[in-house]
């Protein structure tokens, strides 16, 4: 156990210093913390960065566009560019979801045409999970995919779906066999969302933001050998999606709330407040647990070097950050006093803190609801009866 | 970087998990704890031969074992030896020897125990005068080391327990129990201390808080392994109570808290044995979130466990306990986290 660099860590770290200070623009440091999402041009423009020099895809394989890197690296990464507040790639469900699973169940034409793009941003995915009748119970989706010739024709309705506006492609779920119920019977598709039959509304969340999308599917035709692994096998390729989703998650997240400890303290600082010793009782309780949620995901960073599958424990740092991130966020509101009421261009930092405890709500719901990683840490990991 | 135990203290942990199973199952740890002395001081002999007080062996590894002694609540002064005593005497000693710094009416947290200067006094020839409070497993101690204000300042004699008076104090975790130390012109042995008493004793408080937080991680994981079996076995309205949410998501609390606390003790062991400069703060933090989880883990337990939980006659309350001692030692929380902020803010 050593919980330093190796040289090649090091040397990677310092690299990675130099090339965001040469790559960010030089006042970056100085600004004002960004409301709500970075522009998706600006992000677009930064993912093209990442790509060009090497820093797209670190854990991905070399033949598939990747940078071959041990996860360690990646982790280096996420920590480095929090540090400086960089901008994430634009494109985090193709990252994170897709491209993980195309890499496991996908064909080589699937794997060629993808993979790369994704890395370069050329092409954005979104992923068509939930549907208004399928959140958390997700095997009972109904969006139902009929084979007609050499396609499958796909009606239904899917909802949730982050940057589906933007989106090329999306990583679908479909009911093919209607005789069957639950986990069987289910296709996953890559659909081309460029399509005739496919309509993205935005949907307002209560941030005001149109961060999420509707996605209606009617009479769109997808080819078979869009087809992810198997007709019917479409739960496993499902379990593949979330696994990553939760496995890797844990970094992206944890260096998130990073930047928001660092927003924190400044906050505490620039409202006086930095010797009231029951602000500093509670700042230090969420250090600690941010410390916590980094340890263990380095520590689960070893377990999945070793053993190349992200292990059930990420629910726990999925579970762990939307708690810790919550009460964060309702500090640092708080702490604005009756300035809190104030948003926009005459709140504290441009409504900064109003936008991230309002969006924070939604971080125990996304990507699994805290109740549902519950269920999972209670049978998957403790052997628990089923609750149902 | 490297976050995990090599094969090596893996089979230490495994060695040591099965030795405290087949001699201190949770039955006998009762039975001691409730009687006198408190311990089995024939298993010195054998903790020596397992070579548990190896000089050689390195906190990494001491982690390892103390989570162990946490998890089986092995009573002994094992961690009192390893973790008290060894620090001062620059080697972990064969006898079974503990430290006492604590006093009435002082602060009694071990960084500021020498300063301004100990009321307890040694004179010139080393003969010790005054009391010392709340000394860790020193009735099941040969040896113990005081610190007191000697001739040419703050410094750490050794004393046989046999030739001071010994209190025992009514402590409230019965598998390690406290006394206070009483010094009527008793002799003393001056120890050479390399670096100061100031050093030693933050050297003391960095070691005793990572295994400490290794102890408490073995304590919560022991607290978790009982609600689960518990929860699988017992039924109530026909189906076991572990398939109810109000049950298992109690219990999926004490996984994620315990997750969270694994990982901080392990890396307060790793930074302390590594001397890195983030080390002390490694083990504020550790023991916050130590102390915290094995607390909630024998908390949450005894609710899962419904009425069963809540009797003498179960052991649940000897861990939570254990924990309430480990998260109250050198500190609470609220002092911990004030000393953390201090770093922050």
């Amino acid at each position: 156990m050593d919980l330093r660099d190796t040289p090649a860590e090091a040397d990677f770290r310092t690299e990675l210093r130099d090339w965001l200070h040469a790559n960010l623009p030089p006042d970056w440091a100085q600004r004002t913390p960004q409301v709500g999402h970075f522009d998706p041009e600006l992000r677009r423009d930064w993912s093209r960065r990442l790509y060009a020099g090497g820093y797209a895809g670190l854990t991905w394989p070399v033949e598939y566009g990747g940078a071959g890197r041990p996860y360690t690296h990646q982790a280096i990464f996420l920590e480095e560019t929090a540090r400086v507040g960089a901008p994430t790639h634009l494109g985090v469900i193709g990252l994170g979801m897709a491209g993980p699973t195309i890499m496991v169940h996908g064909t080589e034409a699937q794997k060629k045409q993808h993979l790369d793009a994704i890395l370069s941003a050329e092409t954005i995915f979104c992923q068509g999970f939930s549907e208004p009748g399928s959140g958390s119970d997700l095997a009972s989706v109904s969006t139902r995919a009929e084979l007609d010739g050499d396609a499958y024709v796909v009606n239904g309705q899917k909802v949730w779906s982050s940057w589906a506006h933007l989106a090329d492609y999306c990583i679908l779920l479909t009911r093919s066999e209607p005789d069957q119920k639950g986990h069987r019977g289910l296709t996953y598709f890559i659909l081309d969302m460029h399509s005739p039959g496919v309509e993205v509304r935005p949907l307002r969340q209560l941030t005001g933001d149109p961060e999420f999308n509707e996605i209606f599917l009617s009479d769109v035709r997808i080819p078979v050998e869009d087809i992810m692994d198997e007709r019917g096998n479409g739960w496993a390729v499902a379990m593949t999606t979330l696994l990553h989703e939760r496995g890797t998650l844990g970094f992206a997240l944890t260096a998130h709330l990073e930047g928001n400890m660092v927003q924190l303290l400044e906050t505490v600082r620039a409202v006086g407040a930095a010797d009231d010793p029951v602000v500093r009782d509670r700042v230090a309780a969420l250090y600690v647990e941010l410390e916590g949620l980094r340890y263990t995901n380095l520590r689960s960073l070893t377990a999945l070097m070793k053993t190349g599958v992200p292990g059930p424990e990420g629910s726990v740092s999925k579970l762990q950050w939307s708690e810790t991130n919550q009460r964060l966020t309702s500090l640092a509101l708080e702490l604005l006093g009756p300035d809190g009421q104030l948003d926009g261009a005459d709140g504290f930092w441009g409504g900064f803190w109003q936008y991230q405890q309002l969006r924070s709500r939604g971080n125990s719901i996304e990507a699994g609801t805290s109740e549902v990683l519950r269920n999972i840490i209670a049978e998957r990991v403790l052997g628990l009866p089923r609750s149902r | 970087m490297d976050f995990a135990f090599s094969e090596e203290q893996e089979m230490l942990r495994a060695a040591a998990g099965s030795w405290l199973s087949d001699r201190f199952p949770i039955d006998r740890v009762v039975q001691l704890a409730d009687g006198e002395p408190g311990w089995d001081p024939a298993s010195w002999a054998q903790l020596v031969s397992l070579g548990w007080l190896d000089r050689d062996l390195g906190l990494l590894e001491q982690a390892v074992l103390a989570e162990q002694t946490g998890y089986a609540l092995y009573p002994g002064p094992w961690w009192s030896t390893v973790a008290l005593a060894g620090p001062v005497l620059g080697v972990v000693p064969e006898r079974p020897t503990t430290l006492a710094w604590a006093e009435p009416g002082a602060a009694g947290d071990l960084r500021s125990a020498a300063r301004p200067g100990p009321a307890t006094m040694a004179d010139a020839v080393g003969l010790l005068t005054g009391t010392k409070i709340r000394v860790p497993d020193l009735a099941a101690c040969e040896s113990v080391l005081v610190v007191a204000a000697g001739p040419d300042g703050p410094g750490c004699w050794q004393v046989d327990v046999a030739t001071a008076r010994v209190v025992p104090t009514s402590t409230t975790d019965r598998t390690r129990r406290l006394a206070e130390l009483h010094l009527d012109g008793t002799v003393g042995r001056p120890v050479a201390l390399e670096h100061g008493v100031d050093a030693v004793l933050a050297d003391v408080r960095r070691r005793a808080g990572a295994l400490l937080a290794c102890e408490a991680v073995g304590v919560a994981q022991r607290c978790l392994t009982l609600c689960t079996a518990y929860a699988k076995e017992r039924t109530q309205f026909g189906r076991p109570i572990g398939a109810y949410q109000g049950v298992s998501h109690r219990i999926a609390d004490i996984f994620t808290a315990l997750q969270l606390a694994r990982s901080l003790a392990y890396r307060a062991a790793a930074s302390v044995n590594d001397g890195t400069d983030d080390a002390d703060q490694a083990v504020t933090v550790a023991m916050i979130s130590a102390g915290d989880a094995a607390t909630l883990a024998a908390e949450n337990a005894i609710q899962a466990m419904g009425g069963i939980g809540f009797t003498w006659d179960h052991p649940l309350h000897r861990f939570y306990k254990r924990a309430q001692w480990i998260a109250s030692f050198d500190g609470t929380g609220r002092s911990r986290r004030a000393e953390l902020a201090a770093q922050l803010l």
